[in-house]
């Protein structure tokens, strides 16, 4: 099992044949995925190393029955891309690229939710992202930038916010021989298209994972809306992290959702919120992994 | 971006949106000219600066004769502006907005178009009672807000305009043109790709006329690209020249009080790299995120931006290379900090991809820099570094 990908994944790059999508469908291909095509406009019927290159969504998806697409497109193209695969009938979107505009992104997710209004499950289509490093089921399945080496397979889902950061701590379970099921990264902007919810209910239904660890940070009130739905659904443990604790307010982070705005957003009250529900906060982001290991494998 | 009032007021013309009569002014020889062209006073002397709270700090004068509306002028222009937002240092005034002293206002109303991140949709914010602070009002009396949603296609349809315009209280033909003003608002946020436009206050003159007397903006700065004339807002914005010199390079940077700069690659693991360094007792001197390459050329970049800060005392590099290799990382680190005449504390720690050879290039360098086997022990060394300076 797992969540959202597996071996089966059948995966397309849309904007293959640009820098980044060229190098990381070699690399995802390297970890073992299952990269059916690629999709660069006007370059189709060509390949990239042996993956056939269509000119839409939709003949990847007639052609190869592509279900997953990892999105390089630019910035300012992407909102329609991710609609092309909407409606080409791909059901997982991942969307990498780093920049595009909030307001692209506020029609994509209406579009998406009528879209999706009255369908089933297996029918609904999901957005990962944008601005985000996207996800791996540790030795199955890679569709994003991180680097496949630092995960080992094993037991702990990881949700978070940011790219890096989500490396730091999956390397530091590693190290300490705690794998990992599937990590999911959601993306550092305002308006994106899964929240940490919406992946916690995965990772709780999903008998290969037995906890959780989710990197939040500062902006918006999604910690706080985990923190509510771990306490009264889940069951599994879940661990946390959130990141600028010594931000100051009215600044942007990096991140374009990472700005404490108006008092609101701030790491202090994330933390207060995640803990009064019952989950583990680490203090420091060196203590990620050895928090997890003392609470799951205090023997050890 | 945040936007001046006297470029809000400008967005205001161009969607049809009722303001007072004004010209704005970045040198006092304009005054002359701009009290000629608004005509007859008394007038009202603003100071543009992008934070609130200008009124209580003195920054917006009444002035009756032109020979007050210079002594205005000349008291504001160049000031640091201090108010409850800025900060201690203030704001620098260097434009100031000249308008027409209005008639007499019957009442003060409020509204704001902005970006509702739960409902990944904008959401117009309502009061009858406008002028005051709108996060005091939210936490004295929220029940005087009222939350209406925009659909990002139908945008806002008149009818749901008119229903807002009721609630807040206007009447008569008052409906329908607090009806329009608000459309125009929701059009003025689409137009310009904001994340929040706030009109406070909405004034309704003895004479009836609905007129926006502040706004304040902020745009989306991933939709410059099609905003090709926000680039002289852009010019203008009031941001210190190191962010400006970062953003030219592609890095994320913003000064902060402390001593130990920072140089990380990714904005989540720089805030947490600040994090750890005020757990162990010391202050981060900036965030810094170098992008997801940290080629030479950027860091050299980032280290001359860090060391532009006299402030800093010593600086911690934490690189996670993922698809980077780090012996490629470190020999840009090495270069850079050669390139820099590095005289600071530097501790460097890497991780990732071939982590074990970078390790042994910075060991080889000859530089005084010291590596951190993880990142536990970088902030450690950091710190107690700066400390013994």
């Amino acid at each position: 099992m797992s969540i959202l990908l597996d071996k089966s994944s059948k995966v397309i790059c849309q904007g293959i044949t640009g820098s980044s999508g060229s190098l990381h469908t070699r690399l995802c291909r390297e970890y073992g995925t299952n990269v059916v095509g690629g999709v660069t406009p006007g370059k189709g019927g060509t390949d990239f190393e042996g993956v056939p290159i269509f000119d839409t969504v939709k003949e990847a998806v007639d052609a190869k029955g592509a279900d997953v697409s990892m999105i390089f497109v630019p910035a300012s193209l992407c909102g329609d891309a991710i609609l092309e695969a909407m409606e080409a009938g791909i059901r997982l979107i991942i969307a990498i690229t780093e920049g595009i505009p909030v307001l692209d992104m506020v029609k994509v997710k209406r579009k998406m939710a009528a879209f999706n209004a009255g369908k089933s499950t297996d029918e609904r289509v999901r957005l990962i992202g944008p601005n985000c490093p996207g996800v791996i089921t540790v030795d199955a399945c890679k569709v994003g930038i991180m680097p496949g080496y630092i995960h080992k397979k094993g037991p702990v889902g990881i949700v978070s916010r940011s790219g890096t950061l989500t490396y730091e701590a999956a390397f530091q379970l590693s190290e300490l021989g705690i794998g990992q099921s599937t990590v999911v990264g959601i993306g550092g902007d305002p308006v994106n298209g899964t929240n940490f919810v919406d992946v916690l209910e995965l990772f709780e239904k999903d008998p290969d994972t037995k906890a959780v660890v989710m990197l939040g940070e500062i902006g918006g009130r999604a910690e706080e809306e985990a923190a509510e739905y771990f306490k009264s659904h889940m069951t599994k443990p879940l661990f946390a992290f959130i990141a600028g604790q010594t931000a100051p307010p009215g600044k942007r982070m990096g991140h374009a959702g990472a700005i404490v705005e108006g008092g609101a957003g701030k790491a202090s009250d994330k933390i207060a919120a995640l803990r009064s529900h019952g989950v583990v906060v680490a203090d420091s982001p060196a203590a990620v992994g050895i928090t997890v290991k003392q609470h799951l494998f205090p023997k050890k | 971006m945040k936007l001046y009032e006297y470029q809000a007021k400008a967005v205001y013309e161009r969607f049809g949106i009722s303001r007072p009569e004004g010209k704005p002014i970045t040198d006092a020889k304009q005054l002359s000219a701009a009290l000629k062209a608004l005509g007859k006073g008394p007038w009202v002397v603003k100071a543009q600066i992008v934070a609130g709270g200008r009124g209580k700090a003195g920054g917006i004068r009444i002035v009756k004769t032109p020979a007050q509306a210079r002594a205005a002028v000349k008291d504001l222009f160049g000031k640091n502006l201090v108010t409850h937002q800025t900060g201690p240092k203030g704001e620098i005034i260097a434009a100031l907005l000249i308008e027409k002293s209005l008639p007499k206002i019957e009442r003060e109303m409020y509204v704001a178009v902005l970006l509702d991140r739960k409902a990944g949709a904008p959401v117009i914010i309502a009061s009858k009672e406008g002028g005051m602070d709108i996060e005091t009002l939210a936490k004295e009396r929220p029940d005087a807000i009222m939350r209406f949603p925009v659909d990002p296609i139908d945008r806002l349809p008149a009818y749901r305009a008119r229903a807002i315009a009721k609630a807040l209280g206007l009447k008569g033909r008052s409906i329908n043109d607090g009806a329009s003003l608000l459309s125009r608002l929701v059009e003025a946020f689409f137009g310009i790709d904001a994340d929040m436009v706030e009109v406070n206050p909405l004034a309704l003159t003895s004479d009836g006329v609905l007129m926006a007397l502040d706004g304040k903006m902020s745009t989306d700065d991933n939709a410059l690209f099609r905003h090709p004339d926000q680039a002289e807002w852009k010019a203008r914005a009031p941001q210190p020249s190191a962010e400006k010199r970062a953003a030219k390079a592609g890095i994320s940077y913003i000064k902060l009080d402390g001593s130990v700069g920072c140089l990380v690659n990714g904005a989540g693991l720089a805030m947490a790299t600040m994090d750890i360094i005020k757990l162990h007792g010391g202050e981060p001197a900036n965030f810094l995120d170098v992008g997801g390459g940290a080629k030479t050329e950027q860091v050299t970049e980032a280290f001359k931006i860090i060391l532009s800060d006299t402030n800093v005392k010593g600086i911690l590099v934490n690189i996670f290379g993922g698809i980077m290799r780090c012996d490629v990382i470190a020999e840009g680190v090495v270069a850079a900090a050669r390139q820099v005449k590095m005289k600071v504390p530097l501790v460097v720690r890497l991780e990732g991809n071939k982590s074990a050879e970078g390790k042994q290039i910075l060991k080889k360098s000859g530089l005084k820099l010291s590596a951190a086997a993880s990142l536990e022990e970088a902030a450690q060394l950091i710190v107690a570094a700066v400390k013994n300076k």
